[in-house]
């Protein structure tokens, strides 16, 4: 028998030894893309119609490429924490469970690598 | 009310709107060829729709987010209060997403928004 109390077994960075990192990570993100994703649809709307260089111009104007890319870093990390909940509320069993964590993270990180290249492409 | 899974749903389907953001900027740096054929795909009523339901999906997505901020900081929660603010976040959205299409679709399509 254990003389630990559950106070302390969830002290410090807690059950899940993580603390409050994913929360306050996905707030922080969910903060940043609220401007972020109205500069964003404002900055499409901006393009819808316009030709390739037109297009490739504005990505070039260093403020709307480090935005762009302040947006897709800030996605990234966005909806990896929240589909990570979304597998954690809804996957039952523990090995589909860490199987779709391990896909989630992996498609976080190709989407956000594939829309950085792109950009600093067009950019630099 | 349905507020909370429709923010779950929105969420996921942005996240596969991302393969698009990816698309899109892919194809912008790989050439003229393959923008082009990014350009015609949009075009299509497949297109416009996807494009419509990105547009809803941000929409709802931050203003329902917003009230999970404010949720954070502790107002909001007084049944009546939440209810209204649900409603309030659907209409807001329809009428955000049915705005920002209508002004691309002027742009497309003649007339000065």
């Amino acid at each position: 028998m254990s003389y630990r109390t559950p106070l302390a077994q969830v002290d410090g960075l807690g059950a899940a030894h993580s603390g409050v990192g994913h929360f306050w990570r996905q707030r922080m993100t969910a903060v940043a893309l609220v401007p972020l994703s109205i500069w964003f649809v404002y900055a499409v709307l901006g393009l819808v119609g316009a030709d390739r260089n037109t297009a490739l111009a504005f990505l070039r104007e260093p403020v709307n490429a480090v935005l762009m890319i302040l947006f897709i870093l800030a996605t990234v990390i966005h909806m990896a924490l929240g589909i990570q909940v979304v597998i954690e509320d809804y996957l039952p069993n523990e090995t589909q469970k860490i199987a779709a964590l391990m896909l989630n993270r992996a498609f976080a990180w190709a989407v956000g690598a594939v829309c950085l290249l792109a950009v600093l492409k067009i950019a630099i | 009310m349905a507020t909370s899974i429709v923010h779950r749903m929105t969420g996921v389907a942005l996240t596969a709107g991302m393969v698009i953001l990816a698309w899109w900027l892919a194809a912008l740096a790989a050439g003229p060829d393959q923008y082009r054929l990014f350009c015609s795909l949009t075009a299509t009523p497949l297109g416009q729709l996807v494009i419509f339901g990105f547009l809803w999906s941000i929409s709802f997505h931050i203003l329902s987010g917003f009230r999970h901020l404010i949720w954070d900081i502790g107002f909001g929660f007084a049944k009546k209060t939440s209810n209204g603010v649900s409603v309030v976040i659907f209409l807001l959205s329809i009428m955000a997403a049915v705005g920002v299409f209508a002004l691309g679709y002027l742009k497309l399509h003649g007339g000065t928004p």
